[in-house]
């Protein structure tokens, strides 16, 4: 198998009925479903317009509202020869400038919404570019000789979409993914997970993270079918509930922090998810009362816990849990999917004795050729493996972890300054980026209260502010105005919970920002 | 100032909780703000929301949200 398209084409042969619904979901103009057979329609309609516009190998843009369209025009950008970079309506436009400053795409696929949003931006693209709408796209005729040129020329090395996560040093770093490393990931995980024809899966993923090929390409490669839960719905958990009944969603894999929504909000005293069997979790720890819950909720559900950065594609390690656990205990992230292997290694480069901590690393197929246009940060990340005597590549997580008595594997802490906050990476560096970007602020520091999941930002004005007199009105003034400034320029889920504005920010004895000293000051305030 | 009106201002200073009334549908208070709203009406009010009354309908308004706790309270 080379390319991705070979699921939903030998689907299409196997399956009885092509009418089958694949993708069903909601956006503005309501609810939308395309069949497997629209999919493959529109799919190479959209990738038709692309090869007779002489567009090769090159990166497009999807940037559109969550729905099945959007997965339509990502088949369609594949069967074009191309790769996309999925963009949501929701990203503030600041972030979505810096993604399309960094891969330049040939072409930017949009639907009536955020073609909207385009053409609101007060700041014009740094460069000249295509902007189309996808029902635009999809009136192309057919040219079933351009399809099957890309096809014979296509190889599984080929990238298959870049993914944007947040990066260290403030600016959004993109991370490829081949058909190879995919099509490894969706192999493995549709086994672990079990999936079959009769998997309906209850997405709740953005589609522009890898978090969502959980459902996309295993749907495609079973015939299954996937609703795209609206996001809304996780606001009202007992809504969400009877959204999962009456669809008859069987398989859900989310982040850890919705089940512990719909969990600590008391939803499943309320009402019983009874159709679900097969419950995935994972990008951030489930707390264990909440997991619980579940588990005597549906005491015959499968639970299964997955730990995986985006630059091994989708999930790396797999743990399925078969009781309740105390609340001193951590569920294990288990044993690495069949053909990955996870590496331990110590400060020294060396496999640390079991029970010993060390950076988890990873090694195998699934593994991402690195970062787009950012070779610094690839050779950084994704370095020789020191227990080889040959070029081997492996990728340096940035966890820690340690082995158990049965060698499973257990998730510590991370090394640096990355958070997950709802289920996203977030680097706190971008935060405060972002922050130090408003007029107002001289210098941001954000912090993380993990006990809370708050993300605090301490800020101190600027020369030019600070120098007029300030009263208690101006300050309120002020703060009001760096709360637009960040709600305007920062994703949702970067949005700091708290801000302080203060005289100066404390530093340590080398110079640096105390940060820890700015969280332990914010932790007395919260008693 | 009522503390639900405080706490409410905490999350969005830039509305008018006397006259909106599709704070749901228009999505002002997202599914972030829920969580800090609940958590914040049970530690500063002393008032817990059930699951079942979490619908749209109770949050919409200043008005929806006010009268929930009201009821609530009184049915302590």
């Amino acid at each position: 198998m080379i390319n991705i398209l070979e699921y939903l084409e030998e689907t299409l042969d196997e399956i009885p009925n092509p009418n089958k619904v694949a993708f069903a979901g909601a956006d503005t103009s309501g609810r939308t479903e395309l069949t497997f057979h629209e999919l493959s329609g529109l799919g190479r309609a959209c990738g038709s317009y692309i090869t007779n516009s002489g567009i090769k190998k090159r990166p497009i843009a999807v940037f559109m509202q969550k729905s099945p369209s959007m997965i339509a025009a990502f088949l369609g950008v594949i069967y074009g020869g191309c790769y996309y970079i999925p963009l949501d309506s929701e990203m503030p436009a600041f972030r979505i400038h810096l993604i399309l400053e960094t891969v330049n795409p040939s072409l930017i696929i949009c639907d009536d919404v955020t073609s909207e949003i385009i053409a609101g931006w007060d700041v014009p693209l740094p460069f000249s570019c295509q902007v189309i709408n996808f029902s635009e796209v999809c009136k192309h005729t057919n040219d079933e000789v351009a399809l099957a040129n890309v096809r014979v020329n296509a190889i599984d090395a080929d990238p298959l979409y870049v993914v944007f996560t947040s990066g260290s040093t403030g600016v959004p770093k993109g991370v490829v993914a081949t058909h190879r490393s995919v099509i490894d990931y969706i192999e493995n995980l549709s086994t672990v997970l079990d999936v079959s024809a009769d998997t309906v899966f209850g997405n709740q993923s953005p589609l522009y993270l890898d978090a969502c090929l959980k459902e996309v390409y295993t749907t495609l490669k079973f015939g299954a079918s996937a609703y795209l839960i609206p996001q809304s719905l996780f606001m009202f958990p007992v809504k969400l509930i009877e959204y999962i009944n009456d669809n008859g969603i069987n398989t859900i894999c989310w982040v850890a922090s919705a089940l512990s929504l719909v969990a600590g909000l008391g939803a499943l005293k309320a009402a019983t998810p009874k159709t679900l069997h097969t419950i995935a979790f994972g990008s951030e720890v489930f707390p264990i009362k909440h997991y619980n819950l579940w588990r005597e909720t549906l005491p015959d559900a499968r639970f299964i816990h997955l730990y995986g950065p985006t630059e091994a594609t989708g999930m790396s390690c797999f743990y399925e849990a078969v009781r309740t656990y105390e609340t001193d205990e951590s569920i294990p992230i288990g044993h690495p999917f069949p053909n990955t292997e996870i590496i331990l290694l110590d400060d020294n480069s060396k496999v640390p004795e079991d029970g010993q901590p060390g950076e988890i690393c990873i090694r195998g197929t699934c593994l991402s050729p690195g970062y787009f246009s950012d070779d610094e940060k690839t050779v950084a990340a994704f370095i020789q493996n020191p227990l080889s005597a040959f070029p081997d590549k492996i990728y340096k997580t940035g966890d820690m972890g340690r082995r158990g008595s049965n060698g499973e594997l257990y998730y510590i802490s991370r090394r640096d300054h990355q958070i997950k906050h709802m289920g996203h990476r977030i680097e706190l560096a971008e935060v405060e980026l972002v922050a130090n970007g408003c007029d107002a602020i001289g210098l941001a520091c954000a912090v993380f209260d993990d006990t809370n999941s708050h993300i605090v930002l301490y800020y101190v004005l600027s020369e030019s502010v600070a120098a007029e007199t300030m009263d208690e009105a101006s300050n309120k003034k002020i703060k009001s105005t760096v709360r637009s400034y960040l709600k305007k320029n920062l994703p949702r889920y970067m949005l700091p919970h708290n801000i302080y504005q203060l005289k100066s920010l404390p530093h340590t004895p080398g110079g640096k920002i105390d940060r820890v000293k700015l969280l332990e000051q914010y932790k007395t305030e919260r008693m | 100032m009522s503390v639900l009106l405080e706490i409410l201002e905490e999350l969005h200073d830039d509305v008018d909780y006397s006259t909106h009334t599709t704070l749901i549908d228009d999505n002002v208070i997202d599914s972030f703000d829920i969580i800090t709203l609940i958590a914040e009406i049970d530690d500063r009010i002393g008032v817990t929301i059930p699951a079942d009354e979490l619908v749209p309908e109770n949050f919409n308004s200043y008005a929806a949200i006010s009268a929930l706790v009201s009821r609530l309270d009184d049915d302590d």
